[in-house]
């Protein structure tokens, strides 16, 4: 048989199987971030939001609805890929892959592949939802909003990724959620412009790499942005590069798969 | 020239643990064998096999699958290997059909085909009538199955499988051991481990036994059979005895007064002592093997090694 055709169908299979997973399943993985967003808009956007004035020159609701858009794909994506990798490890089924020809490099692409569909669709739903509240909303350059919509999927589908690998138990899947990246969503420019803080927290918060994702996205559908797009871009593509390099690294040492 | 299906050389491995699972084995298996790998509890049986089947990193050593190395040629004697590992290994909240379309997937086989050889497959297992159904609903037997249909998905030319019929009824062991058979007699290379030494005995050709790391012994089973040069038999009499009849050369033992054991070496018949029974009038109603001797023997082997 035909080295590439048979990765590739490796490769979809291992795609179709982990889509076909959060897709049955979707009581739990699609519809939550679709009502805890609902609630955001209606008490942050609609209720608050009108007190809360203007944020960078736009409409308090208008300036939240790519931070909860990029909120949601974050977390979806990372969520599917630590979950899944981690329970195909607890159930051993793991052992499907490793006895197959499969190169590790496309186990990889696979399970990031999975994380990077459910963070889409979530975003997709999330925008859906806030044109319920919001329906003059125009995405102002849509190619920008697509190609960082792509990215931070891959992004934090790989840091679930490693976030899998390493866990041990169902505690160390949720951890890392919990005590770092929510804490660094809420306080990456989801909510507010970094604008608003005194100098000092202003400082803190450059090196905090949701701001840029946050606030790329942010440039795309709004055109506002409180940092430099080509400066968070390249960090992006640096950070996926380095962290594919890193899975691809303990995937081959076999880390928490091969005993 | 006979070509190898299995050529593993001074394999070693140590767990991150410590734990010193295999000490320097070299193994080599024929193509078309039968081979029984046998061995105690925590001799080293499954660390071996999860070495061959990529799913444990060894720490030393070479193993090579027809002939390819797996460090060198993974994809390829990947394709070759089929492995049932001792452990359920396919996620319980799947359906039987799916677990193995999705296994024949990563094989790279097209999902058209694969439906079609999961058919096949499940029907060779009993499992068609069952491929609806989430394999956590399925019994221990069951799912021992749908692990071996796994591991033929890809029709592999070496098929490897630990503990196979650990838990499995009797009538089910043995459709799985014609099943075995069968599939060996097609031309399949055939590995596996048992606890069960008749399984070894009725199904292998040639033996290994580890115990503690290291290959004890590695033989044909005639050879292994033939010596046990005293075998124990049980006979039952048609009527009550009140002692062991004497008979020259034999020695036998009244267990009660309908039962007699006796030990009859190699070079002895067992006609010659029918002969002599029934000349001192007693008749002998059935006959049966003391105990297993292979078992015996296996254990004192082990016991050897460890000593
Ligand atoms: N994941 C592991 N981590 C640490 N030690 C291990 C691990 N797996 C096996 N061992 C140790 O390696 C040794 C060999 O174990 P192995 O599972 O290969 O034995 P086995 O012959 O298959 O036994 P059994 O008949 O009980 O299945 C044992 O001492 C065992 O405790
Ligand atoms: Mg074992």
């Amino acid at each position: 048989m035909n080295r590439r055709s048979e990765i590739l169908v490796g490769l979809t299979t291992l795609i179709r199987k982990e889509i076909k997973r959060f897709l049955r399943i979707w009581v739990q993985t699609l519809v939550p971030p679709a009502v805890t967003m609902s609630l955001y808009f209606v008490i942050f956007g609609s209720l608050i939001g009108p007190r809360i004035g203007s944020m960078d020159g736009l409409d308090y609701i208008q300036f939240m609805i790519p931070g909860l858009i990029m909120m949601s794909v974050i977390t979806n994506s990372y969520a599917n890929v630590v979950s899944s990798f981690y329970s195909v490890k607890f159930q051993k089924s793991i052992e499907e892959l490793l006895v197959s020809p499969m190169p590790n490099w496309a186990i990889l692409v696979g399970f990031v592949a999975g994380g990077v569909c459910r963070g889409v669709i979530i975003g997709f739903v999330v925008f859906c939802v806030s044109l319920l509240f919001y329906p003059a909303f125009t995405v102002v350059n849509p190619a920008l909003t697509i190609t960082v919509l792509f990215l931070t999927a891959i992004l934090f589908s790989l840091m679930g990724f490693i976030n899998a690998v390493f866990a041990d138990s169902f505690d160390d899947i949720s951890i890392i959620p919990t005590f770092v990246l929510t804490p660094l969503i809420y306080l990456g420019g989801v909510f507010y412009s970094i604008n608003i803080l005194p100098d000092i927290w202003r400082n803190i918060s450059m090196a905090n790499p949701m701001l840029y994702v946050v606030n790329t996205f942010r440039e795309g559908m709004l055109g506002v942005s409180d940092v430099s797009i080509p400066f968070a871009l390249s960090m992006i593509v640096l950070f996926i590069v380095l962290l594919s390099s890193a899975c691809l690294y303990l995937l081959n040492k076999g880390i928490g798969i091969r005993q | 020239m006979n070509k190898f299906a299995l050529e593993i050389t001074n394999l070693k491995k140590t767990y991150d643990s410590g734990a010193v699972a295999l000490k320097g084995i070299n193994l080599t298996v024929a193509e078309g064998d039968f081979f029984a790998l046998l061995g105690p509890n925590g001799a080293g049986k499954s660390s071996t096999i999860g070495i061959i089947g990529s799913l444990v990193t060894k720490t030393d050593g070479k193993v090579k699958i027809f002939d390819i190395d797996i460090d060198k040629n993974f994809p390829e004697a990947k394709r070759m290997l089929g492995v049932v590992s001792q452990e359920i290994n396919f996620n319980n909240f799947e359906k039987v059909m799916d677990i193995v379309t999705t296994q024949a997937g990563f094989y790279g086989i097209p999902l058209g085909l694969a439906k079609e050889k999961t058919e096949t497959v499940l029907k060779r297992l009993g499992l068609w009538d069952k491929r609806d159904e989430q394999a956590r609903n399925l019994s221990g037997g069951f799912k021992r199955r749908l692990m071996i249909a796994k591991a033929l998905i890809h029709e592999p030319k070496l098929l490897i499988l630990d503990e196979p019929t650990a838990g499995v009824d009797i009538e089910l062991r043995r459709e799985m051991w014609d099943f075995l058979r069968e599939i060996n007699e097609a031309g399949t290379t055939i590995i596996l481990t048992t606890h069960y030494l008749e399984e070894a005995e009725q199904l292998c050709k040639n033996i290994a036994i580890i115990d503690h790391g290291d290959l004890v012994e590695n033989t044909s089973m005639k050879n292994l059979l033939s010596r046990l040069d005293v075998q124990g038999f049980i006979l039952d009499v048609n009527e009550p005895l009140e002692t062991a009849p004497v008979i020259p050369n034999f020695l036998l033992v009244l267990d009660d007064p309908l039962t007699l054991s006796v030990a009859i070496q190699k070079d002895q018949s067992i006609n010659e002592l029918f002969q002599h029974l029934s000349e001192q009038g007693i008749q002998v109603n059935s006959l049966r093997n003391e105990s297993n001797r292979l078992e015996e023997m296996f254990i004192e082997m082990v016991k050897k090694s460890s000593s």
